[in-house]
């Protein structure tokens, strides 16, 4: 047995922007154990649910975490909706899934931009980031913010989009779509990404289930799970099937995410056929009594909202389970026994959200 | 001055922000805003930077990694707090776990607003920094004479 060094991965470490802490044992230069910290970023939120009414705490949920702000809000809505027993207008379903699909493909650039940061390809990194600016520019036309909307509410939306809008929206996704094949070419097809990416990290089918792993790091292992099929929103009416890669190594991880954003597209393109027109909210009356429970898919994976009211205005408890939080047992098992150089590529592979654990 | 505020280098640390802020501060570097082609340097080893960029709010887990990161700065060195969590602990004041902006624990030159902060306006709190940076240089010079 060689001897044994402790080196502390973060919190302030150059890959990852946010403090990620994990304390590596390494056996010269093979990890055989990480222990991971955390708390540096948790605020405490679920308990302001005590000073801020049901109204007000959306703008809050969305601040979960800034990259997936607009499903957060989205999930919380639909958790006191379902509480108070709101039905919400049809096309205030569609236009919360084209604006959660839009999060996901920005999510889902953002996340392989970061990637390629983490094994050196920075021009891929740039190249990410610059196509993911044209779905911010979407978010800044049609909401006013380009990270944080504040646009829905519970019982609906603040803002609509009119027709011609989303007709134009099509026609900047499909240059978006054709840039965004050209990088899926890299990711899928260079050598040098493969030769970092293929029998990295792998998670068998069985550990992926036993772990309790979910979203892309699930389905890259080959368990078919996508909160999406339960039909929440719009999702009902659209037609896809979950998408899954067999290998469970980081490289099959990354495809899943490259599909989806395809898949991604082609659920825009349908929502936006099928959008029908009327109003984009209904008035709440009374205050949430009871419990309620709902479970949606995030750009990392399944999200878990559950709130209970007491007839007054505020809350009695709210509480969210984040996928950054299901995906770090997976990426505990992933590290014994990889190369320290690998540590960043293995990290990110689970796309952690630390903002989200911790909250 | 010289060379210093024709290539400022940065280090970024995200106290306990919501990643709002933190993504638009790497978007400034990104091709559409591109930073770099100022000479301005996002880099992760605090002892080669002139300026101390933080997102988020202060709790008593992360005080000691700023205050941390602050003293392995050379001096002269300054700070932008990015967002109104930095600023003064944004939406999140109220929870039992901040302690308020980034002031509490370090002395900070710029305040950036917004929630989340625009890159423009990060941008220009950075460019304000290096006044900050040049007075606080010039200081230094003539307290050496
Ligand atoms: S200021 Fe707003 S966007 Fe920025 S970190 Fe705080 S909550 Fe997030």
């Amino acid at each position: 047995m060689g001897e044994r060094t402790i080196i502390p991965f973060g919190p302030q470490h150059p890959v990852l922007p946010e403090p990620l802490h994990l304390d590596l044992i390494l056996e010269d230069e093979k990890v055989v154990g990480a222990v991971p910290s955390i708390g540096f970023v948790h605020r405490g939120l679920e308990k302001l649910v005590e000073k801020r009414d049901f109204n007000e705490m959306i703008y809050v949920i969305e601040r979960i975490c800034g990259i997936c702000s607009f499903i957060h809000s989205q999930g919380y809505a639909q958790t006191i909706e379902g509480l108070m027993g709101v039905e919400i207008p049809a096309r205030v379903k569609y236009l919360r899934t084209i604006w959660g699909e839009l999060s996901r493909i920005h999510s889902h650039l953002l996340w392989l931009g970061l990637m390629a940061d983490a094994y050196g390809f920075e021009s891929l990194f740039m190249h990410c980031w610059r196509v993911r600016e044209k779905i911010l520019d979407i978010f800044e036309e049609t909401t006013g913010g380009r990270v944080i909307f504040s646009v829905c509410k519970v019982g609906g939306l603040w803002k609509d989009i009119d027709n011609e809008t989303l007709k134009r929206i099509v026609t900047v996704l499909k240059d978006v779509e054709k840039e965004t094949k050209k990088m899926a070419d890299v990711f899928t097809r260079d050598y040098t990404v493969q030769k970092r990416t293929r029998g990295v990290g792998v998670i068998t089918y069985q550990e992926a289930i036993d772990l309790g792993a979910v979203g892309p790091t699930l389905r890259g292992s080959g368990v078919v799970q996508d909160m999406r099929t339960l039909g929440y929103a719009a999702y009902g009416d659209l037609v896809f099937e979950p998408i899954v890669e067999k290998d469970g190594d980081c490289y099959a991880r990354t495809i899943v995410r490259v599909r989806e954003i395809s898949q991604s597209f082609d659920l825009i393109y349908q929502a936006i056929n099928k959008i029908p027109d009327g109003e984009i909210d209904v008035k709440v009356k009374g205050n949430p009594n009871g419990e309620f429970l709902t479970r949606l898919e995030q750009p990392r994976g399944q999200v878990v909202y559950y709130a209970k009211g007491n007839g007054t205005k505020y809350l009695d408890r709210f509480r969210v389970r984040t996928p950054t939080f299901a995906n770090i047992p997976p990426l505990l098992k992933m590290l014994p026994g990889a190369d320290l150089a690998d540590v960043p590529v293995l990290a990110l592979s689970i796309d952690p959200c630390i903002s989200c654990t911790e909250r | 001055m010289s060379y210093m505020p024709k290539s400022p280098w940065l280090v970024h640390y995200d106290a306990s922000s919501c990643n709002g802020c933190d993504i638009e501060v790497l978007a400034c570097l990104t091709p559409l805003y591109d930073v770099e082609r100022f000479g301005i340097l996002n880099i992760g080893n605090p002892k080669h930077a002139d300026i101390f960029v933080v997102t988020g709010s202060v709790n008593e887990q992360n005080k000691s990694v700023i205050k941390n990161i602050y003293d392995q700065m050379p001096n002269p060195k300054v700070v932008v707090a990015v967002g109104a969590c930095a600023s003064s602990g944004g939406v999140f004041r109220e929870c039992y776990n901040v302690q308020g902006g980034v002031d509490n624990v370090i002395p900070v030159d710029v305040y950036v607003p917004g929630c989340a902060a625009r890159p423009e306006a990060i941008i220009d709190g950075v460019v304000q920094a290096l006044g900050v940076l040049e007075g606080k240089y010039k200081n230094m010079v003539k307290v050496a004479k």
